[in-house]
């Protein structure tokens, strides 16, 4: 169908030698209407994507990217938006056809898919059903052609199991498994050129790499060009051809992914990179490093510096944890009779030194936020013991474990969701201090002076509400909130994870900061090794509610042992196109989830000691 | 150091944060109409007694419903009153019916709501399913049953409309609090260590208000109707004393001739629903601090 269209369409040049771009912006504009006026939040942005090629749209929040990408497909909502320039689309005028048209086009010359796998696709449908109509919308296939189809195009995403899998519902599938179904469905139509807005940033390290090796896989085998819209550097590095930085709506730099990476010119561009992090980059150093923070207009980076030792292990530990166990229990029936545990936190041991930053790492479903949530007893544990700056947390009443949260305190993922809407920023990082009874009010506004300087904002915002605030700054007050106690130790659940590069950068050294003034102790749960490379001294690897190997950062970085901490390793994107051609190993599988039944007995574990601290569980 | 404290004026967060949303309040013009509208109603039905007007209970048989005219501005009614007196009379009754009913209903609705959605568990269970039992029977009949077993007076059925409207703000209450409860900073503020208390009063209720404070606007407007319906049949405010309500109830049989008579306590509960609605909508604005 797509052949014949392009034969209709006059060709505009005799070049031959040159084949068409399947996509050519040119001069694409993009507004939306904000009270009255016309914000313009994309400009002049004009790029060609040929045939067969992966070009990479990179940038921060608000850079512009993800609209970029929504005008071309013109997705944006039509009274409150203005696309201007010429968008051409292997030989259609996309900005002049009629929405009927365009309908047309969507799905069939060019797809989509997106970030969020879990909620794009209708849950009350069988997959089966929901590609199968991908099918039929654009073709009169038969229902039986359209079965047989669809199982093709499910093995081609290499679900395994595609015939049985046919008949299921999308909550049967992992995130991983949704997101194949979604590049399955994109590709019903044998797209020309597939638009991906993000599509492995929400899932786990090691599906993302299997998401990646699978679009590349089916690249060369269909021959399609590939949009990848994306924030991680890594990612353009292991999948782009071309690359085009985006930065506050303009493409300030384009070209071969490796100029970029080497010989980038934009000062944002060499912002951008320095601020990644890299796997690897902390060899022969013995304490957390800072981040290198280059100025976004001058390009001068700052030198990092490593930190001073923080830790003295002569002294007992501020935290002991031992054979922590936290279960939530699953329960069905009319009379909600217990039918299943899901086996969170199992057996979990460890302790952490006064100015230490222990990192729990793992994927998502590993137990590493429970273990946190359970240490300060935000869920209840169900058995084990945790030591904490003289309190034994599991026994206190609700008095003392009141005060108890003095010496501990936690840093949201989220800093759009960690601070109350209603409450200001100077309230909001008081209110411990007051509730506490720590002072009085004048010396809790000192105290929230003091903070907010402290963090690396200013007194004058007290008044202001978080919403005025960007998620940088909601962090950074959020930290400041956290330090109102003077606590010990600081449980900081994924709190780098949403920000974006430079920012991560600048509040991953403001943490490092703070250790080294307050002699804080973290608990620094993530998933991003590169980051936990940076900042740990000693790292703990959870699977499925198990520490499955724990030591010194140094250790467990360049002489990991256990499989599950080389398979996480592995699938690391690494910020080198150099190094894309080395191919992962990875196999298609699933997350396991921790999901035991009723009489289900834990094995006894043991660990082996590799070197001094390393440890590795064996059996 | 002391320079900035000096600029920073040290004043408690709320009279801050009122401050703001009062200046808010004032630059939306339709929230001001709103409450001009309101008080105009209300200061009325406070000095209706200083008001060089008819008695609202005189009748005269000479003037059975005449339309407005020099002598009666509004015409009188079937048993010749004069409406406008009635009118302003009646206002008392009616704004009373709406706000002491909506804050009873509120009063008691509202903590309920907010115990069972935070605290969950075995409270929850009772307190959703005798909402849910309350919800079951219609709005009107249960005022109806309520206010029939209290006993016939315009406080009894304040009362009586007041629990029959309870359950939709525990039901309403609740389901906000179920949502807000999972967002981080709930419990970011128990991991500084708050009580139960102070989460939901700094935390939970601020962060649930806006639909609370709709619907409440609009209850009013049920409420006065519903004190019509009430006095209607003699459970409300007692005749001869005046309402809008019950003035609407006596002129919808003499629809077609004396317009009038259903005309001017429609129109003002018409315009005092407005002035709730707008008010309640200017309000939820200029208390919610993301709101430029």
């Amino acid at each position: 169908m797509t052949n014949t269209l392009a034969a209709t369409v006059p060709e505009k040049t005799t070049n031959v030698a040159r084949p068409k771009p399947v996509l050519s912006v040119e001069g694409l504009s993009t507004s939306f209407s904000v009270d009255g006026d016309w914000k313009n939040v994309v400009r002049n942005v004009s790029f060609d994507v040929m045939p067969g090629e992966t070009v990479a749209i990179v940038g921060e929040s608000g850079s512009g990217k993800s609209v970029t990408s929504l005008s071309i497909m013109r997705l944006l909502a039509k009274g409150a938006s203005r696309i201007t320039g010429k968008i051409m689309l292997s030989g259609k005028d996309l900005l002049s056809l009629t929405d009927k048209q365009m309908r047309d086009v969507r799905g069939n010359d060019a797809s989509m898919i997106f970030q969020e796998p879990m909620t794009s696709l209708n849950p009350i449908f069988t997959i089966g059903r929901q590609i199968s109509e991908a099918l039929t919308c654009h073709s009169n296939l038969s229902q039986a052609d359209a079965r047989a189809e669809t199982i093709r195009l499910l093995e081609k995403v290499r679900i395994p199991n595609a015939s049985s899998r046919f008949d299921e519902y999308p909550h049967q599938f992992s995130g991983g498994m949704r997101q194949r179904v979604m590049i399955a469905m994109a590709l019903a139509s044998r797209p020309k050129l597939l638009i991906a807005d993000e599509p492995t940033t929400a899932l786990d390290v090691t599906i993302q790499g299997q998401i990646l090796d699978l679009i590349k896989v089916l690249q060369e085998e269909e021959g399609m060009a590939v949009l990848f819209i994306t924030h991680d550097m890594g990612v353009v590095a292991e999948i782009s051809d071309r690359t085009i930085v985006m930065y506050r709506g303009e493409a300030v730099e384009s070209g071969p992914t490796d100029d970029i990476f080497h010989r980038g010119k934009h000062p944002y561009t060499r912002a951008l990179l320095s601020a990644v992090p890299r796997l690897g980059s902390m060899k022969d150093r013995r304490w957390p490093l800072r981040f290198p923070i280059v100025d976004v207009t001058t390009g001068v980076s700052t030198v990092p510096t490593e930190v001073s030792d923080t830790v003295d292990k002569r002294k007992t530990p501020i935290l002991e944890v031992k054979n922590l166990t936290t279960r939530f229990d699953i329960r069905s029936g009319l009379f909600g009779r217990k039918s299943g545990a899901i086996h969170a936190v199992e057996n979990v041991s460890f302790d952490l030194f006064q100015g230490e930053t222990l990192s729990l790492v793992g994927e998502s479903g590993c137990g590493k936020s429970t273990t946190g949530r359970s240490i300060t007893r935000l869920v209840q544990p169900d058995s084990g013991e945790v030591y904490l700056d003289g309190y034994n947390v599991l026994t206190l009443d609700q008095a003392s474990l009141r005060n108890m949260r003095k010496s501990i305190q936690m840093i949201f993922q989220d800093p759009f969701a960690s601070l109350n809407p209603r409450m200001s920023v100077g309230a909001t990082i008081a209110e411990p201090f007051i509730a506490h009874r720590l002072g009085t009010k004048k010396q809790a506004q000192d105290k929230t002076v003091d903070l907010l300087e402290r963090v690396g904002l200013t007194a004058d915002m007290m008044k202001r509400y978080p919403h005025e605030f960007s998620g940088g700054q909601r962090q950074r007050i959020a930290i400041a909130r956290a330090l109102a106690l003077d606590p010990k130790v600081i449980v900081a659940d994924e709190s780098v994870s949403a920000l974006d590069v430079s920012i991560k950068a600048q509040v991953v050294n403001l943490l490092l900061d703070l250790q080294q003034s307050f002699n804080l102790a973290f608990l620094f749960i993530s998933h991003d090794m590169a980051v936990v490379e940076r900042v740990s001294h000693r790292v703990a690897v959870m699977y499925l509610g198990e520490i499955v190997e724990i030591g010194p950062r140094a250790a467990v970085f360049e002489n990991p042992q256990h499989d599950y901490t080389k398979k996480l390793m592995a699938a690391v994107p690494v910020p080198d196109p150099a190094r894309r051609a080395i191919k992962r190993d990875v196999a298609t599988d699933e997350l396991k989830n921790p999901v035991r039944s009723v009489d289900y007995l834990p094995p006894v574990r043991k660990y082996c000691e590799v070197s001094n601290g390393h440890l590795v569980q064996v059996g | 150091m002391t320079k900035l404290q000096q600029t920073l004026q040290i004043a408690p967060q709320h009279v801050r944060s009122g401050n703001r949303a009062w200046r808010k309040l004032k630059a939306n013009k339709s929230a001001v109409v709103g409450l001009v509208i309101i008080i105009f109603f209300v200061t009325l039905a406070v000095i209706a007694p200083l008001l060089p007007i008819a008695d609202p209970m005189a009748t005269s048989w000479s003037a059975i419903r005449k339309a407005p005219s020099a002598a009666h501005w509004l015409g009188t009614d079937d048993i010749g009153r004069d409406i406008l007196s009635r009118m302003i009379w009646g206002a008392r009754a009616s704004l009373m019916a709406g706000v002491f009913s909506v804050g009873i209903a509120v009063a008691i609705g509202v903590p309920l709501g907010l115990i069972s959605g935070y605290f969950g568990g075995w409270v929850d269970m009772i307190i959703s399913r005798v909402t849910e039992a309350f919800l079951a029977m219609p709005f009107l009949i249960m005022a109806i049953a309520l206010a029939a077993f209290l006993g016939p007076s315009l406080f009894n059925a304040m009362i009586a409309i007041g629990l029959s409207a309870m359950p939709l703000f525990v039901r309403l209450t609740r389901g906000q609090v179920l949502s807000v409860k999972t967002e981080d900073y709930v419990e970011g503020a128990r991991s500084i260590g708050l009580g139960h208390y102070q989460i939901i009063t700094r935390y939970i209720l601020p962060n649930v208000f806006s639909p609370l404070l709709v619907q409440a606007s609009l209850t009013i407007a049920t409420a006065i109707i519903a004190e019509a319906s009430l006095s209607f049949l003699g459970l409300g405010q007692q005749p001869p004393a005046p309402s809008w309500g019950s003035m609407l109830n006596v002129a919808k049989n003499f629809l077609s001739q004396a317009p009038w008579m259903a005309m001017w306590p429609g129109a003002a509960i018409f315009l005092v629903v407005i002035g709730f609605n707008l008010l309640g909508d200017g309000l939820r604005d200029a208390l919610d601090p993301r709101e430029a």
